[in-house]
């Protein structure tokens, strides 16, 4: 255990580069592919992809009755897909009904639309709290909300990652698809925050 | 990060209010690796996530907290923990390349930045 511990205690990126060479000597891993995912998830996996699929929504009606009853099939149509994605749930915040999406246990996050989660999102001031007292996490986050709106509170412990289809702000009726989509937030989507209107 | 970073165009990473997904480059790293072994079949999410789970209540268990919450620290003992149990890795080996790693004199390096390679491949995919 005395080995355990100190060798806990080298630095994490020194452990990460030994695992590394140990997993890529015993073909486990190829660098390459490797660098392939990361930079996918650095430039390519983030929260435009659900802005899209919002936006979609809020200019489609059938596409938005598709995204309610079969989230990742539905999120699928747009391109969206992979690791994270599996089982997409969405659902739709109107002005009586709030929804906000937490993983109290880690970090679970609909990868292939909003990328990868903030660190508020995995911190576990957010995760215990979140559950407690929404309105007033929510308040604290800039999310002010009458008392008579009823907050759901959906945690991602299961296979399911949620999805949160904000709002379309008051209006915006004479704003394209594409229009749209610059407006949608990645807070939107988690349910922390609401789109406002340009 | 030592790559110079498009912050504006649409090669810029994802941000959330200005943070970067990750904030070195062995985070990346790590995450990568957990991927890749994921994508080959070398385990399923679930297994992975319970024992990210494991080690996040460990940690959030331990009295005097006073580190900031060390996500990616936990994921990579997470990872660790995980191929041990496969007999992928030891903890020992692990540690014992971590240490002759940290052995090199100052200046061979090269492989020291992880994220090397990452970026030269990111430069190429820009011209």
């Amino acid at each position: 255990m005395t080995t355990t511990g100190s060798g806990e205690r080298l630095p994490p990126a020194l452990r990460t580069e030994a695992l590394e060479q140990l997993l890529t000597e015993r073909g486990l891993i190829d660098p390459k592919v490797m660098n392939g995912i990361i930079t996918e998830y650095e430039t390519n996996v983030g929260p435009l992809n659900g802005a899209k699929v919002v936006a979609k929504a809020w200019t489609d009606p059938e596409y938005r009755r598709r995204l309610l009853q079969d989230g990742t099939a539905a999120i699928k149509e747009l391109g969206f897909s992979g690791p994270q994605g599996e089982h997409i749930v969405v659902v739709e915040n109107t002005p009586t009904t709030h929804h906000v999406v937490v993983c109290t246990l880690c970090s679970c996050y609909p990868w292939p639309v909003l990328g990868l989660p903030p660190s508020w999102y995995k911190d576990p001031a957010y995760r215990a709290r979140v559950v407690k007292e929404p309105r007033t996490v929510l308040s604290e986050m800039g999310l002010d909300l009458d008392d008579d709106v009823q907050i759901t509170v959906h945690d991602s412990t299961s296979e399911v990652r949620w999805l949160v289809l904000p709002e379309r702000p008051a209006g915006t009726e004479h704003l394209t698809e594409e229009e749209l989509v610059s407006l949608v937030t990645r807070d939107a989507m988690v349910g922390v925050a609401k789109v406002a209107a340009p | 990060m030592t790559a110079p970073l498009d912050i504006e165009g649409p090669a810029a990473p994802p941000r959330s209010n200005g943070e970067l997904v990750f904030s070195e480059p062995w985070e990346s790293r790590a995450f990568g690796m957990a991927v890749s072994l994921y994508e080959a079949g070398a385990f399923t999410w679930p297994q992975f996530q319970a024992a990210l789970i494991a080690r996040i209540a460990a940690w959030e268990a331990t009295p005097a907290r006073d580190e900031p919450y060390p996500y990616y620290r936990l994921w990579l003992a997470a990872l660790e923990d995980v191929l041990v149990g496969l007999c992928a890795v030891s903890t020992d080996e692990v540690t014992a390349r971590a240490q002759a790693l940290a052995q090199r004199p100052p200046g061979h390096d090269h492989r020291d930045d992880p994220g090397h390679e990452h970026h030269h491949a990111r430069d190429r995919s820009q011209s």
